[in-house]
């Protein structure tokens, strides 16, 4: 039997989920018996290669392209599992929420003190650019999602225990201590 | 500016408890608290700044920049719709030239919305500076405006006969109706100030107690709680000083009751005070009103003296050494959530009324931390008719296990709004029937306001008592034209986000979350599961720390029980839609830096694939 195939990315997020998935230490080498992984910053593969069993997704969606990764994840994976905070209500990002998307625009880039070199007062809009969006959005607000782990990041241990109990197709053992937030 | 604000600190001789008090009479004075008061009044009372700041930026009817000459607060609850709003707002818009939550650029006038008034039987109204303009049309709006174009003060402007009763007393000079279709022992006119006080001087404290409890009283605010029971424990609770509190903040949208008796019984209410002081063994009485009943301030304050005068208030009341009592009045400033009785305290302590965590409750730590009383009006009016005629004459009112008459405020779709003390036991359909609704016609009654319950047809056999339909007052009758999820549980759900005071997390967030689902639907973007998600996520916020929050998904809740068709014939067939518009969530970043859209167009895709790994898999969480 071929092994489950994996897919992770990190959209509107920091990159901490990921070093989350790492952080499983040793059992990284568990990890790539049990299975195989696709798309993924872990092996920097850029494109679905084929269909895939799991795709753990972190952060939320900020921009267009945000959107386009996600609703690709979500064509191509069976499960797509939540990783963190942002993925599921936007997290930090989303402070800029209640502040038109005008407003924040202008003070990234003309009035912040912190701009010192845009003399011609532009706010970056090459083609090349995804648009922002008008707030950060959770992804089960755009796509629908199988599942979520919460935390910020999720512990190693509550990320690993979650996989293999999907692989092994039992529940998962979520002891009090990882699913403790204080 | 400086020398007023400095006579107001002096009035309240610089008493940081009185904060509420300064800060109303500033904004009444200059139309808004300028800034560089706050450090002036900080450094009067010896507090920091932001202790100034965070009660004034609680209620709604303070601000920091000027709100104009002329503040026009224009009631947003559902009957004030029902009855015509829209088109009274757009009046106002169109002859002053400016929108809503703004003042014109002359600085004259300021349009702003505000919840439920407590004038839901005479809708649409706005206050004018304090000033009720109830019954509202068009017309009536622009000769508003042309009054105050000509720079006529709000008084002047009331062109309509002054209500009924004592709304024409010169201390009221109101344009509001009292609206009384049924009269019982709180309303009726055979009441004879000071009476009652004769009786309980001859009484032991705890006999008063005792007679309370045998009449069985429950608490007229909603929650219903025993007020003998009450009273012992305050009395009980060992201290020097102990506070009774009248609870007329009087919130919940559609109710009105207690506006109608602090206008035509003022004089019960205070004798009720002052025997809840009595028995409880308190010298000090606080009547809490609501900053929107301003308008009866003058006329209370003229009860209070009446009283003083005959002996009813003050020192050795009934002659009997040491039955010392005094009320005084706070005003609110716009926030329901201060009805709730902790919050309330804290108000009239010159904070924010953010709900305290209970225990200790109230009548063990209550206002500047001794033991309190608080009691609605009404509870407050029973008991002086149950100390005159027994409580064994009360229980032969209503049921069994609701004794006595609960004052209805009946709105919406019927031809009598108005006001009915009705024993408790009558059904839903009496109601209608005493009210002239069309009861072919009725699609909903909302009972106890938004908190309360949303119930249809097959259930207006029910009984208004604490067993079954448990109410504060308010009756809102909805007709088959309304169409009940947008016009009315849109409303009463986001009247919960805005009054949330925002300590509990559910509260402020999950409330927005289920008003977003709500609008989802509405949209044409719901699915089965949306329905299944509002039912779970409905619970979690019993979490929350304070009836405000607890309720707040009782609208939702209750009409997806008894309405759950109105959901689902507006859900889609299919297993998921976000309703997720890509080109809407570009569209003002397209604007800010004026590019053109180029998005990758999918076909949409979003429906899951099987889990062809997993069997069962339960929630993960
Ligand atoms: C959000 C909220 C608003 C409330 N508003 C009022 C009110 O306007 N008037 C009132 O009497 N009770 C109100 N209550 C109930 C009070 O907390 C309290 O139970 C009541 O004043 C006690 O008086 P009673 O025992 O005489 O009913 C409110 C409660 C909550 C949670
Ligand atoms: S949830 Fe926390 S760790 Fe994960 S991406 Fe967001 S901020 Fe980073
Ligand atoms: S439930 Fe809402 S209103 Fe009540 S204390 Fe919590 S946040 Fe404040």
């Amino acid at each position: 039997m071929s092994k489950p195939v994996v897919a992770t990315t990190s959209l509107a997020g920091c990159f901490g989920c990921h070093m989350s998935i790492l952080d499983i230490d040793e059992r990284i080498l568990d990890l790539i018996e049990l299975v195989e992984f696709d798309k993924s910053p872990i092996n920097d593969i850029k494109t679905f290669s084929r269909e895939c069993d799991i795709g753990l997704i972190e952060g939320g969606c900020c921009n267009s392209e945000n959107v386009e990764v996600l609703r690709d994840f979500r064509k191509h994976c069976k499960t797509l599992i939540l990783v963190g905070e942002c993925a599921i209500m936007g997290g930090l990002p989303a402070l800029r929420n209640n502040i038109p998307i005008k407003e924040c625009l202008e003070e990234a880039y003309l009035n912040s003190p912190s701009v010192t070199e845009n003399e011609e007062r532009i706010i970056p809009n090459d083609d090349e650019l995804p648009i922002i969006l008008n707030k950060v959005y959770p992804c089960q607000e755009i796509v629908k999602i199988d599942y979520y782990l919460p935390g910020c990041p999720p512990r190693a241990d509550l990320i690993w225990e979650t996989l293999v109990a999907l692989i092994e197709g039992r529940k998962p053992k979520l002891d009090y201590e990882l699913i403790k937030y204080d | 500016m400086d020398t007023f604000v400095q006579e107001v600190l002096e009035a309240y001789q610089r008493d940081k408890t009185r904060l509420m008090d300064i800060l109303i009479d500033i904004q009444a004075q200059f139309g808004y608290i300028p800034p560089a008061v706050v450090g002036q009044i900080a450094e009067a009372l010896q507090v920091s700044r932001v202790d100034v700041e965070q009660t004034l930026s609680f209620y709604h009817f303070f601000s920091t920049t000027p709100r104009g000459e002329y503040a026009i607060y224009l009631n947003n609850s559902v009957v004030a719709n029902m009855m015509g709003r829209a088109k009274i707002a757009k009046t106002f818009e169109d002859e002053l030239g400016c929108k809503f939550g703004e003042v014109t650029p002359d600085g004259k006038v300021g349009l702003f919305e505000t919840a439920c008034i407590g004038m839901s039987d005479q809708e649409p109204a706005a206050l004018i500076n304090g000033v009720v303009f109830p019954n509202l049309t068009p017309f009536r709006v622009r000769e508003i405006v042309r009054d105050i174009k000509a720079g006529k003060s709000p008084e002047e402007m009331l062109t309509a006969s002054y209500g009924d009763g004592q709304n024409s007393s010169p201390l009221i000079k109101a344009v509001v109706q009292n609206h009384i279709y049924k009269k019982g022992p709180v309303l009726s006119d055979d009441y004879q100030p000071g009476e009652a006080l004769k009786k309980i001087v001859q009484m032991t404290p705890e006999a008063v107690i005792e007679e309370v409890k045998a009449s069985n009283l429950r608490g007229r605010g909603g929650a219903g709680f025993p007020t003998g029971l009450k009273w012992e424990f305050c009395r009980k609770f060992p201290s020097k000083q102990r506070y009774i509190f009248c609870n007329a903040d009087e919130g919940e949208p559609g109710t009105f009751k207690d506006r109608v008796i602090l206008t035509e019984r003022a004089q019960l209410l205070l004798e009720g005070m002052a025997i809840a002081g009595y028995a409880v063994g308190a010298t000090q009485g606080i009547l809490y009103v609501r900053y929107e009943y301003k308008y009866l301030q003058k006329h209370l304050e003229e009860m209070i003296r009446i009283g003083h005068e005959k002996g009813y208030l003050g020192q050795n009341i009934g002659g009997k050494e040491g039955f010392d009592f005094d009320v005084r009045i706070q005003f609110g400033a716009g926030a329901y959530v201060c009805g709730e009785e902790s919050a309330l305290i804290e108000s009239a302590e010159g904070k924010r009324g953010e709900p305290r965590d209970r225990p200790p409750f109230p009548v063990e730590k209550g206002y500047l931390d001794q033991p309190t009383v608080v009691n609605n009006v009404e509870t407050l009016c029973s008991v002086v008719k149950i100390i005159l005629n027994g409580g064994s004459w009360y229980r032969s009112f209503g049921t069994e296990a609701s004794t006595g008459t609960k004052v209805l405020s009946v709105s919406g779709d019927c031809r009598y709004p108005g006001i009915y003390e009705v024993e408790w036991g009558f059904s839903v359909n009496d109601i209608l029937d005493m009210v002239g609704a069309d009861v072919e016609d009725v699609q909903a009654v909302q009972v106890g306001g938004p908190s309360g319950a949303c119930i249809g047809p097959d259930e207006f056999d029910r009984i208004l008592c604490y067993a079954d339909l448990a109410t504060g007052g308010s009756m809102i009758i909805f007709n088959h034209r309304r169409d009940l999820l947008r016009e009315v549980i849109l409303n009463f759900t986001n009247f919960f986000i805005e009054e949330s005071c925002g300590s509990c997390v559910p509260c402020r967030m999950l409330s927005v979350i289920m008003r977003d689902k709500l609008l989802k639907i509405l949209n044409g973007h719901g699915v089965y599961q949306d329905l299944i998600d509002l039912e779970e996520w409905g619970k979690i916020m019993k979490a929350n720390r304070c009836g405000l929050g607890q309720t707040a998904p009782r609208p939702i809740l209750t009409s997806l029980k008894n309405f759950r068709h109105l959901y689902e014939e507006r859900l889609q067939d299919k297993d998921f839609d976000s309703g997720f518009d890509l080109e809407a969530a570009i569209k003002d970043a397209c604007e800010a830096t004026q590019r053109t859209p180029h998005l990758h167009k999918p076909e949409r895709q979003e429906t899951a694939y099987e889990n062809e790994l997993v069997g069962a898999i339960g929630d993960l969480l």
